[in-house]
């Protein structure tokens, strides 16, 4: 059936404008990347001309920065030690927001808007701000850090560092992130029917049998969702590591950081973060098919 | 002994009593019915019998044993729901494995036991698949399938039929019949539905603002109803009001209020002056031209007010002298034959003298 001409107007001018500027403002950025990360670099910052200007100057293509990646265990060390962080927020982060969903989803409705809007309440103060109140909490000169060392002192133990350790950046990027995790296994438990906890039960399930044969199961899409949008920001953060890691701490975020503002390599920075976006579409096309299967029986 | 035993059960919200003081006996093996309109507690007694809910005055017992210690998943008692709560993430064998998992049985006795019990509901293709993949019938026989596996001393079935269409009510209503016969479990069975209830129960409680009204055999209730509600709630009936001319061993002379003198069957603890209903089903009165039943005691003339063709039966409704309407039932019996009367036809109503009963309101 043909559709009416207003109707199709409509639709462009509704669609158009969203369309446009992803257009501009993210395919075409993405495709700019790519040619970069096959160019050199410029004398000063930016990229080398395509075509030489003088003798002796480098221009054209090259795979050299893959080859740099792929040539030094470094980079995939470093690549590795991102999704190891992300893995473990992401673990810790379920570990600790699974049991508040569920205390939301089982209050009483009147009650259940507040208590989200309490979880969702740290994102009306800057990330960064709320990133460097943990270098004071975590300091060496931090209420909870100082009657520890002064024990530890008293039997003759050098006092303990939290601050620019790995523990810090962990600490920082689960607190940044715990929302991200609550709201979708919120969403998802908020939905289940009660009535099946009854059943369950009345079949001879005790609160175990109940939670991991039918909860949890049927929480799994939740957990996928909520996995996905903690596990793939985790993955390129650089400013939690920078302010609250060490040297030892970096991740593929701090790389790409420093190559674009520090050694002003663009075409390096490039290939890292192709290297990276590629790493994320694998774990979220992973998470896709997993949420998917888990969905297709709810 | 009695398999299950309420006995003097009270459950308060708030200040109304959803179940007020209420005494059940159920039988082993009995088909049992809790029938009243919404709201009656019949609900709310089901729920304490499966321990989602505890009486705050009475006991439940069951084979002897008090009940008020118990968590609903230590009782041999199992639930059929009415949405069914069958477990989306589970297949049809999944599901009905659930209880026997739970009982800690072997695997191989669990295998054995759900392909039997699937044989028994004539599921036996389905295993495999999901509830959402089922129809409304088949996921009501998952369910009973589920609840019966490891066969519980009593089986509550609440509503269970009430989300199928018509005819497919009636098919598992044959099919309830026919399982609970083979299984030989007791099943306790909520229903607002009075023809399921008649059709299915050994014995009915009647309900009502939470109290039972009276318990008995469907025909007792249909035919020998204690009182107005329950006349009223089962079937169809004509309520007249009558005071009590005079009252003998061997019947009724009761006085109808423009119609004059009723005879109706004896009544006992009926006195002269008492005021009350005569109660009479529309299949027990007689319709026909103002020529005929003039051999029945009661006969009156009126004239045909409504009436209401159904295929089988007509359903005319006749305004009497006084007023008052009277049903009465005529089956189509005559081929190709729809009605008997037009509206407005005179017509001549008449009841035997012994039917009918006089209640008390």
């Amino acid at each position: 059936m043909r559709k009416p001409r207003t109707e199709t107007v409509t639709r462009w001018l509704v669609s158009g404008p969203p369309f446009l500027f992803l257009f501009v403002f993210f395919a075409l950025p993405s495709l700019i990347m790519v040619v970069a990360s096959f160019r050199y670099p410029g004398e000063f910052g930016g990229l080398a001309p395509l075509v030489a200007t003088r003798a002796g100057e480098e221009a054209g293509l090259t795979a050299e920065n893959y080859g740099v990646f792929l040539g030094d265990w470094i980079y995939f060390q470093i690549l590795t030690k991102s999704f190891g962080v992300a893995l473990l927020t992401t673990l810790v982060c379920l570990v600790m927001a699974y049991p508040l969903a569920l205390l939301i989803a089982r209050s009483p409705k009147r009650h259940r808007d507040f208590m989200i809007l309490l979880v969702v309440l740290p994102f009306a103060s800057n990330f960064l701000v709320r990133v460097y109140a943990w270098m004071i909490l975590l300091g060496d000169q931090s209420v909870f850090l100082r009657p520890v060392n002064y024990v530890l002192a008293q039997f003759g133990i050098e006092p303990v560092s939290l601050l620019f350790t790995g523990f810090a950046v962990i600490v920082g990027m689960v607190y940044v992130h715990l929302p991200f995790m609550i709201l979708p296994l919120y969403t998802n438990l908020e939905k289940h029917d009660p009535v099946l906890l009854d059943a369950a039960q009345d079949l001879g399930a005790n609160a175990w049998n109940r939670f991991w044969r039918v909860t949890f199961p049927l929480s799994l899409p939740g957990i996928f969702s909520g996995a996905a949008l903690v596990f793939i920001p985790v993955l390129g953060m650089f400013a939690i590591p920078e302010i609250l890691g060490g040297k030892d701490d970096w991740m593929v975020g701090n790389m790409i950081k420093e190559a674009f503002l520090g050694t002003r390599d663009w075409p390096f920075g490039s290939m890292l973060s192709i290297m990276l976006t590629l790493a994320v579409l694998g774990v979220a096309a992973l998470a896709a098919f997993l949420a998917k299967k888990g969905t297709a029986r709810a | 002994m009695a398999l299950l035993e309420i006995r003097n059960v009270t459950r308060r919200f708030g200040a109304m009593a959803a179940v007020d003081n209420v005494s059940i006996a159920i039988e082993p093996g009995e088909f049992f019915t809790l029938l009243g309109p919404s709201g009656c507690g019949k609900t709310t007694l089901l729920r304490m019998i499966a321990g989602f809910d505890l009486p705050d005055a009475g006991a439940i017992f069951l084979e002897g044993r008090d009940m008020a210690g118990t968590p609903p998943e230590k009782r041999p008692i199992h639930t059929v729901f009415q949405s069914y709560a069958l477990f989306p993430h589970m297949t049809v064998s999944q599901n009905i494995a659930f209880p026997l998992k739970m009982a800690g049985k072997a695997p191989e006795e669990i295998h054995a036991k759900v392909k039997e019990v699937l044989a028994l509901v004539h599921l036996e293709e389905k295993g495999a698949q999901f509830p959402h993949e089922l129809s409304g019938g088949q996921k009501q026989r998952v369910a009973l399938a589920r609840s019966l596996v490891n066969r519980p001393r009593v089986l509550l079935l609440d509503e269970p039929l009430g989300a199928l269409d018509a005819k497919l009510r009636e098919e598992m209503q044959i099919e309830l019949i026919a399982l609970q016969r083979d299984v030989g479990i007791t099943f306790v069975f909520v229903t607002h539905a009075q023809y399921e209830a008649l059709a299915l129960s050994h014995r009915i409680a009647i309900m009502n603002a939470g109290r039972v009204e009276q318990l008995d055999e469907p025909s007792k209730i249909y035919g020998l109803p204690v009182n107005r509600f329950v006349a009223d709630f089962i079937g169809k009936c004509n309520i007249l009001d009558a005071d009590v001319l005079e009252a003998s061993p061997s019947g009724l002379k009761l006085e109808v209020k423009g119609l004059g003198e009723v005879a109706a069957p004896p009544r006992e603890g009926a006195r002269k002056g008492e005021r009350g209903v005569l109660a009479i089903r529309p299949e027990q009165v007689r319709i026909g031209s103002p020529d005929t039943h003039h051999d029945l005691k009661n006969h009156f003339t009126g004239r045909v007010h409504d009436l209401l063709y159904v295929g089988d039966i007509t359903t005319y409704i006749v305004e009497l002298p006084n007023g008052t309407r009277v049903e009465a039932l005529l089956p189509n019996s005559a081929p190709g034959r729809a009605t008997f009367f037009e509206v407005g036809d005179a017509v001549r109503v008449a009841w035997r003298h012994d039917a009918g009963n006089f209640l008390r309101d």
